[in-house]
């Protein structure tokens, strides 16, 4: 690898990482401004996120956003990894293609097809829609990115350790707790803010499947957005990424560190030797 | 009467020469395919107790699955698995009094050095207080007591070999089993711990199996050798017999450097042979009984080391030859000569290197003699 | 850092690498374990696509649900086998009739095509310089392309709002500069769509390149540097042609998505955008026409699974081959 990035690579990065980057920087001074006019510059103040705390219908949906998030999450969590392990470990099996066709597919299907498929499902059924639906749709989808994480984390698994507990008179299921899940353990953290973050985000499914009584934050800031840009929505959004943004980058800083600190211990123990 | 090839020999411990003796371990006639790929086939082998076996062989060979199937992570396709007389057939691994220490050392990387090697004892529900004695007592075996709180990404990669070693001990188990247990050490590190482990071995009169690609390894530890190839056995025997008398072309170069010479059997006389090497031109008389006809095909097998090497013309017409110095491989405690004989073939001598000079060093394109001790090389029919 | 993000999706789907574990034997837990997530993904996932077809056999009605016939299997079995003789497939004739349709599936697929051309014009340069960037910032780069990821995506479409608009801020400062004297017109046409593509599926284009390029072996370009090869025909004969698959993989993570897409087009586009996603939904919500489009929606699904296939294909064959 040669030493000093050319002028090319960083031209192109610095251009794509404005690109990347700009929108949603914009979106966020934007939301500190005085005036109504969302492109015009009135100067500093932070009057929308005061005005914002006292709009009660977008707290409730905030509210409901939040518990739909949650609890499909852990539902796609807990399903996700299951399906991950059936993919990586349980070798052929009858069915196993269309299997995991049915766990890739989601990934690159269109969210119109299943938010109207899962629609149809529940009218057929006869099941009234509102919180209930839209978790169990944002599980079904959300549980297929959760399986294809935790899977990436098992490839670079070690056989030889489950083999190893077995070996040493531990049964298949305990092996599973007492020496997989602690090692795939952050494979399968991610793969929950990972579906707590698409729940979170959707808009489709979430408008299909969804009842009189339940809207979530997304159907919310849709309705207002096709009324045009709002300082109020602006808001929103400058906390909803700010949120995120603490959040991932918290996670990766303590994850880099992590390994850092393995690397030294792991250099001083070869240094020992 | 023969002698006796040389080589460390365990006094009075040879249960194998003893058709009485019962067989610890027993495979009889199994059979693994992967697919169309036949890993073991129809393979039959015994092993004793307090035996140290060496599965030795090219990777394919089928050693490792020997072993997963001994340790029960792989169920043959066909035959049955003997341990100490219990038929393992539906055993889990879990269930089977076996243990293994694994070429990747498999050490679960969220626990400490103590925790690693108190896992097994555990699942058994030992009790705690005794759990505490017995992981002492394994890592002072080891020589590891202090390090008994690291996790294992704070070892270096001797001393996790070790902490393999003594969680794979930990049970006591009635085998263990060792996958290429020193594949991963340095050169000077894996030479100490063959020795290791051979002591260890005799101490704690346990069984080891130990399967390795690595010739050396096998030679300094077992007590008895497998050479494998496609799925079977090519020669059991011990190290020194392994070395000196292999029972075929295969064995004769898979262990060490040999000069093999097609030959033709000239005449038979008891316990005297002799041959003519047709291409080195060369009348060869062997001090060995061979199972083959007058004029049939066989092949002269001679380690490097047993072959002299000199200006002076040797005396008596046969096991000599004469050439011209091709090639001289300077190793620092010997050399390896290559000698060109009748243009076309080659024969290597090692001289080992006595004294830091010589009057008249040898050098390419010297003529040179080569001869031999009539028991100094074997026949091989195969 | 690639534990925690959304995108090791991407790159995991690109380079997929879990071999096949041999058949083995297995015990109830084993079968349980396969059984859960499989019953819910064909109850979830599977069922729900024949029912969509089954619906777009049917009739529009004023009823609820809106559609006949409906089957009730409490009724007994003659009532199905009425409930199919009336199945037509006059929905689908419909859908060839008016032209809305075919011109929407047409102006999907060209829409989606271009912005994934454009997207890897701009994504290659970009997943290049990752790759060739000094080792210790690769970390810091990959996460500054994920983050994005995990900020809503209609957060980020409609962050183009306020600067597309004819009064929005890329107009302002193009003023400003002086390049034009009247505002351009982006936002509501199609224009403004192909950025919002761009924009929002960047990121899946660029991580599986990425993760390509970065396997590449520098010593294959110095070899043919050594070899008197130019940099540039180096980067035409080897460079592109070895990151084939992880521009493949990233061009149909772009397309396929973004031919059903529904958000952008509707908040981006004009209302002379045609895109499929968006027929659908107004289909369903503002014209209550179940029937339509579930037709619709099988039409996509047949469109795209040509697609779908190809890249499944293509996943396969990177497989085996890193093997």
């Amino acid at each position: 690898m040669r030493k000093g990035a050319s002028w090319f690579n960083v031209t192109s990065l610095v251009l794509g990482f404005a690109f990347l980057y700009l929108p949603i920087v914009l979106l966020v001074i934007y939301s500190f401004n005085e005036s109504r006019l969302v492109t015009v510059w009135g100067g500093f103040s932070t009057k929308w996120y005061v005005e914002l705390l006292s709009n009660q219908q977008l707290l409730d949906a905030a509210w409901v956003t939040v518990r739909v998030a949650f609890f499909s999450a852990t539902l796609a969590t807990a399903l996700g990894t299951l399906a991950a392990i059936v993919l990586a470990r349980s070798g052929r099996f009858v069915g196993r293609t269309l299997f995991s066709g049915m766990v890739y597919a989601p990934l690159v299907m269109p969210e119109v097809i299943l938010g109207l498929s899962l629609l149809l499902l529940f009218v057929a059924v006869d099941q009234a829609r509102g919180f209930w639906t839209i978790m169990i749709a944002h599980t079904t989808f959300a549980m297929c990115y959760v399986a294809v994480v935790v899977q990436s984390r098992l490839a670079g698994f070690d056989r030889a350790l489950e083999e190893a507990a077995q070996d040493l008179g531990c049964p298949p299921l305990r092996t599973f707790f007492s020496v997989t899940l602690p090692i795939i353990l952050p494979g399968v953290i991610a793969g929950w803010m990972l579906a707590f973050t698409l729940s979170l985000d959707d808009l489709v499914i979430a408008s299909f499947t969804t009842g009189p009584e339940a809207t979530t934050l997304p159907m919310k800031i849709y309705s207002q957005v096709r009324l045009g840009v709002t300082p109020e929505i602006n808001a929103v959004c400058t906390i909803l990424v700010g949120l995120v943004t603490v959040i991932v980058v918290t996670a990766s800083i303590v994850t880099k560190r992590q390994e850092v600190l393995k690397e030294r211990d792991m250099r001083q123990a070869e240094a020992q030797a | 009467m023969a002698k006796k090839p040389i080589g460390p020999i365990r006094r009075d411990f040879a249960p194998w020469d003893d058709p009485q003796a019962r067989p610890y371990i027993e495979f009889r006639n199994v059979t693994k395919k992967f697919g169309d790929f036949t890993a073991v086939d129809n393979l039959s082998l015994k092993i004793h107790e307090r035996e140290f076996f060496a599965l030795l062989g090219g990777s394919g060979c089928g050693k490792t699955t020997m072993m997963r199937m001994l340790a029960g992570f792989e169920t043959p396709n066909a035959g049955e698995i003997f341990l100490d007389g219990q038929n393992l057939a539906g055993v889990p691994p879990h269930r089977r009094p076996v243990n293994m220490m694994f070429q990747s050392y498999a050490l679960f990387p969220h626990m400490s050095v103590e925790a690693n090697v108190a896992f097994g004892l555990k699942q058994e529900g030992m009790p705690r207080a005794e759990i505490a004695g017995r992981v002492e007592e394994m890592l002072s075996l080891v020589k590891l007591q202090d390090f008994a709180k690291r996790k294992p990404h704070q070892l270096s990669g001797g001393q996790r070999q070790r902490v393999a070693l003594a969680r794979s001990l930990a049970k006591k188990p009635k085998v263990l089993l060792l996958d290429e247990p020193l594949g991963a050490l340095d050169r000077k590190l894996r030479e100490e711990t063959q020795f290791e482990l051979t002591d260890l071995q005799q101490d704690l009169g346990m069984t080891f199996v130990i399967v390795t690609h690595d010739q050396e390894e096998a030679m300094t530890m077992a007590d008895r050798i497998a050479v494998m190839d496609k799925g079977r056995i090519v020669q059991i025997a011990t190290p020194s017999e392994i070395y000196e008398v292999p029972n075929s072309r295969f064995v004769a170069d898979f262990i060490g450097d040999i000069n093999l010479m097609e030959c033709k059997v000239v005449a038979r006389n008891g316990e005297m042979t002799k041959l003519h090497a047709p291409l080195f031109d060369c009348a060869i008389e062997v001090a060995q009984s061979v199972e083959a006809g007058i004029g049939e095909t066989v092949w002269f097998a001679i380690r490097p080391e047993k072959v002299r090497i000199s200006f002076d013309e040797p005396e008596g017409p046969a096991n000599r030859l004469t050439g011209e110095v091709w090639d001289i491989g300077y190793l620092g405690d010997v050399s390896i000569y290559h000698t060109h004989i009748a243009e076309e073939e080659t024969v290597r001598a090692t001289v080992a290197n006595r004294s830091r000079v010589v009057e008249r060093p040898m050098s390419w394109e010297d003529k040179v003699w080569l001869s031999w001790d009539r028991d100094a090389g074997v026949v091989l029919t195969r | 850092m690639t534990s925690v993000d959304r995108t090791s999706v991407a790159t995991t789907a690109a380079g997929s690498d879990i071999p096949r574990p041999p058949r083995r034997r297995r015990s109830a837990g084993g079968w349980l374990l396969i059984a859960l997530p499989y019953a819910w993904l064909i109850v979830f996932f599977l069922a729900p696509f024949f029912i969509v077809f089954k619906i777009s056999l049917s009739e529009i009605a004023v009823a609820i649900p809106p559609y006949l016939p409906t089957i009730d299997l409490a009724e007994g079995w003659s009532n199905v086998v009425d409930a199919v003789g009336a199945f037509s497939l006059e929905n689908y004739i419909w859908l060839t009739q008016d032209d809305l349709y075919w011109k929407s599936y047409l102006s999907s697929v060209k829409i989606a095509a271009t912005s994934t051309l454009i997207t890897l014009i701009i994504g290659y340069p970009i997943a290049y310089g990752m790759a060739r960037a000094p080792r210790e910032w690769r970390a810091t780069l990959l996460m500054l392309v994920i983050l994005p990821f995990w900020t809503s995506f209609l957060i980020r479409v409609y962050a183009w709002i306020g600067i597309l608009k004819n009064e929005g801020l890329l107009n302002q400062a193009l003023l400003w500069i002086g390049v034009i004297d009247q505002p351009l017109t982006i936002l509501n046409t199609n224009i403004a769509v192909y950025i919002g593509i761009v924009y929002s599926y960047l990121p899946f284009l660029v991580l599986p390149l990425y993760a390509n390029l970065e396997k590449l072996d520098i010593s294959l370009l110095e070899a043919a540097g050594d070899l008197g090869c130019p940099p540039w025909r180096t980067f035409w004969t080897i460079t592109v042609p070895l990151s084939m698959p992880g521009i493949i993989a990233g061009c149909f993570l772009v397309f396929i998505p973004a031919v059903g897409e529904f958000v952008i087009p509707d908040l981006l586009g004009g209302s002379d955008t045609l895109m499929i996603g968006k027929t659908l939904w107004t289909e369903f919500f503002t014209n209550r026409d179940w029937p339509v489009s579930s037709a619709v929606a099988v039409i996509l699904l047949l469109i795209l699974v040509v697609p779908i296939v190809l890249f499944q294909n293509q996943q396969q064959k990177a497989m085996e081959k890193s093997q």
